[in-house]
């Protein structure tokens, strides 16, 4: 079985086609190891068990040595990038992880109820993110911290939703990233039907300019009845979606292998959509799949799937402890496949980048935790009234008699207030 | 002013809609070649293609799922759920993100998704397709729930549903759809959301929704035959409602009488009556009584006309009430 597999969707004028990656390369120790051992050979994926894949197995042009691979497919699409624009990945993911230290201390310090780390994932996510246009949609799920900074959002917004003074955070029409999402998988329906409208308005007026959605989930949100709906509808309809599913290998603490027998990716031949593994901690192959994955929606040949295998470094979040229930030498193995490190392997090895950049990224990361911080403890209260307001678009008679009731009820303590400053001593 | 039946009042109602608003379009299970299975679409696919009547793949989260994301996108779904008992696999849309992206998103943004519900029994049917859910969604904050009882209103709620901003749940009386009214398609009988004296009275208020509102007034008819008047009311809307017509109401009849078929426990009626209770406390010669179905799952068709609120189960309530 190939890595890559594209089912003929009959519409398909691209010339683009989706294929293994040539299995030469320049690995070096076993990068077999881990829990996502490679599929043996001649044995069919569908009654394997505990089959998954490796980053060996994925797209893969960046390996965790730096070193690089040709594939005839995909690597057009970097070969033409500006090295500012490939400084640039580093510069994201080197912030979007420092972002995240930040948000985690300011947690732990009493300021968020919760924080969702990122940590290990940086490079699907700028890749994927960075690859849309701006007229694209991304619907996340609630660790797309990344995506939301290719997207143009200024990160202290995140930690809105964290601190408890909003459900959402920032203006979803302004980023075209949509708000986060805590029931897992339910916003896979919504960017599906998001393309579908995208469509919709093509059909109405043909100047709309084309844009395509990604919707984002992880590996155990892949479970859920809706991922499978929404891929049923988006094949039916072509509606022009990229669904990218992070699989970092934990739902919380429960393993990849209680999710799928075989690897995601498989799943997609099912729908009759094309489906890619990528190693998803190779920022320039998650770049490169995800332009093609959008040309191909965007183009009006219908969805993609994309699995990008990677891992959470850390806890699922800061309420979570890792160590019940997974070993320590698998999050070693990880490490040693760290996106930002082989990035600045192969910057540095191709002169592309020098001591003054990585010191650069590193203050400018600095600084940009320090405005997260101060944006955050400087953010006030929130007033119920604000939830009344929102509850419904016209006039709801309960919710404005329950105001009504409530202001008078506030109303109240300030007349015991007064009474009390008047009466009583100081 | 035309005579037609509920059923054709709807169809009649969506070509209405569709006709004027070009966002508008009809999504669900085979609504589009066979025209529902209650034959509500009929005829609406061939007259506005396919693209506007949507067969959609046999899957009702992924319906509901879809259609917010493309009234996200400022397109008008109208969603077609087969059968009331067959909501639930849409359940979680419908509630923990249809009612709430408003909210959720600090007002940014709106899903004025329509959801037309067949509901209720009376019809003989087997399971889950007799069933009357409203109060699981009456629950939810953020959607709008309304039910019509006659083909005029049958015909003017969906238009008015399309129209609104906010999600709004259309539950159809199914048993009803065969019977026939006026309707006058030149003026709109008004708001929604309020709900209708039906008939005058002065001596005990009968609040009814959708399959029993000719039930109520069928009622009040044989009470006039033993002297008592009773005042019938025809909610309209169970979210919001609309308290103030039943208050006015009780506050000239001094009782109250709430039917409808659902289970009487955790039901609409528990809500009318508490409210009302203590709205009207003063006025009430009796304590408000509810009429409704069983705590038991939708029974066997051949045993449903001892669940359904029926004329003599209404009469023995306001009985009960006069007896105070
Ligand atoms: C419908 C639903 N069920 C359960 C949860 C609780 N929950 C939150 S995150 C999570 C694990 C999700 O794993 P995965 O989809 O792999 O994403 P990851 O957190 O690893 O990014 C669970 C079970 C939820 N948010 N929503």
């Amino acid at each position: 079985m190939g890595a890559a597999q594209q089912a003929d969707t009959g519409t398909s004028g691209s010339g683009a086609q989706v294929s293994p990656r040539p299995q030469a390369g320049n690995q070096v120790g076993n990068p077999q190891a881990g829990n996502q051992p490679p599929i043996p050979a001649g044995e069919s994926a569908g009654v394997l068990r505990n089959t998954g894949v490796g980053p060996e197995e994925a797209v893969q042009l960046l390996d965790e040595h730096g070193g690089t691979h040709h594939d005839a497919t995909f690597s057009p699409y970097i070969d033409k990038l500006d090295p500012d624009v490939v400084r640039g990945f580093y510069r994201d993911m080197a912030t979007v992880r420092r972002f995240d230290t930040e948000a985690t201390a300011l947690q732990r310090q009493g300021e968020l109820a919760m924080w969702v780390p990122v940590i290990g994932q940086e490079a699907a996510q700028i890749g994927s993110g960075s690859a849309m246009k701006k007229a694209d949609y991304a619907f996340p799920t609630y660790r797309e911290h990344g995506v939301a900074l290719t997207r143009g959002l200024d990160l202290a917004d995140l930690l809105k939703l964290f601190r408890g003074i909003t459900n959402g955070g920032w203006d979803p029409r302004e980023t075209n990233f949509h708000l986060y999402t805590l029931v897992l998988a339910a916003q896979t329906l919504h960017a599906v039907g998001y393309a579908m409208g995208i469509s919709r308005d093509l059909v109405a007026d043909p100047t709309t300019e084309p844009a395509a959605v990604v919707a984002y989930f992880g590996d155990g949100a892949s479970s859920e009845g809706d991922v499978h709906e929404s891929m049923v509808f988006a094949a039916s309809y072509d509606a022009p979606v990229v669904f990218f599913c992070q699989n970092n290998n934990w739902a919380i603490s429960v393993p990849f292998e209680v999710q799928s027998k075989v690897p995601l990716v498989n799943r997609a031949a099912g729908y009759g959509i094309p489906g890619i593994r990528v190693d998803g901690n190779d920022v320039l192959a998650v770049y490169a799949v995800t332009q093609w994955a959008l040309d191909h929606a965007r183009n009006g040949h219908g969805p993609v799937f994309i699995e990008a295998s990677t891992y959470r470094v850390g806890a699922h979040t800061t309420a979570d402890d890792p160590t019940k229930y997974r070993m320590g030498a698998e999050e070693e193995l990880w490490k040693t496949r760290d996106p930002l490190a082989r990035l600045e392997t192969y910057l540095r090895a191709e002169n592309l980048a020098d001591d003054a950049f990585f010191e650069q990224v590193k203050n400018d990361g600095d600084e940009l935790a320090a405005h997260v911080r101060r944006v955050t403890l400087a953010l006030g209260g929130a007033d119920i009234r604000h939830k009344f307001a929102t509850v419904y678009a016209e006039t709801h008679p309960l919710v404005a008699e329950e105001l009504a009731w409530f202001e008078n009820y506030e109303a109240s303590f300030a007349d015991v207030d007064t009474e009390n400053g008047q009466g009583g001593a100081a | 002013m035309s005579t037609m039946t509920m059923a054709k009042a709807i169809n009649e109602g969506l070509r209405a809609t569709l006709s004027k608003d070009p966002k508008s379009f009809l999504m669900g299970e085979d609504i589009g070649a066979l025209g529902g299975v209650y034959r509500i679409t009929e005829g609406l696919q061939k007259e506005f293609g396919a693209h506007r009547v949507m067969d959609t793949p046999l899957a009702e989260s992924g319906i509901i799922g879809t259609a917010l994301g493309m009234a996200l996108r400022g397109h008008r779904p109208i969603c077609e759920i087969q059968f009331d008992g067959f909501v639930f696999p849409a359940f979680n849309q419908i509630t923990t993100q249809l009612a709430k992206i408003r909210t959720r998103s600090d007002g940014q943004l709106s899903a004025p998704v329509v959801i037309r519900i067949p509901y209720g029994g009376g019809i003989g049917s087997i399971e889950h397709h007799s069933e009357s859910p409203e109060a699981l969604f009456a629950h939810t904050a953020g959607l709008r729930i309304i039910t019509p009882s006659n083909a005029n209103d049958a015909y003017w709620m969906i238009q008015q549903a399309v129209e609104c901003k906010d999600p709004v749940i259309v539950f159809e009386p199914k048993r009803r759809y065969w019977s026939k009214g006026e309707v006058d398609t030149e003026n709109s009988p008004g708001d929604p959301f309020k709900a209708h004296v039906v008939r005058e009275g002065t001596d005990a208020t009968l609040v009814a929704y959708g399959p029993l509102v000719p039930v109520a007034l069928a009622a009040a008819n044989a009470a006039a035959e033993d002297g008592h008047s009773v005042e019938v009311i025809d909610l309209r809307s169970i979210s919001p409602i609309d308290f103030d017509t039943v208050e006015a109401s009780v506050n000239k009849t001094g009782r109250l009488v709430v039917a409808h078929e659902a289970p009487t426990f955790g039901g609409i009626g528990g809500e009318i009556a508490s409210r009302i209770s203590e709205r009207c406390f003063y006025s009430l010669e009796a304590p408000a009584i509810r009429v409704g179905g069983f705590h038991m799952p939708y029974p066997i068709a051949r045993v449903e006309e001892h669940y359904l609120p029926d004329i003599d189960r209404m009469l023995e309530a306001l009985e009960r009430a006069f007896a105070y």
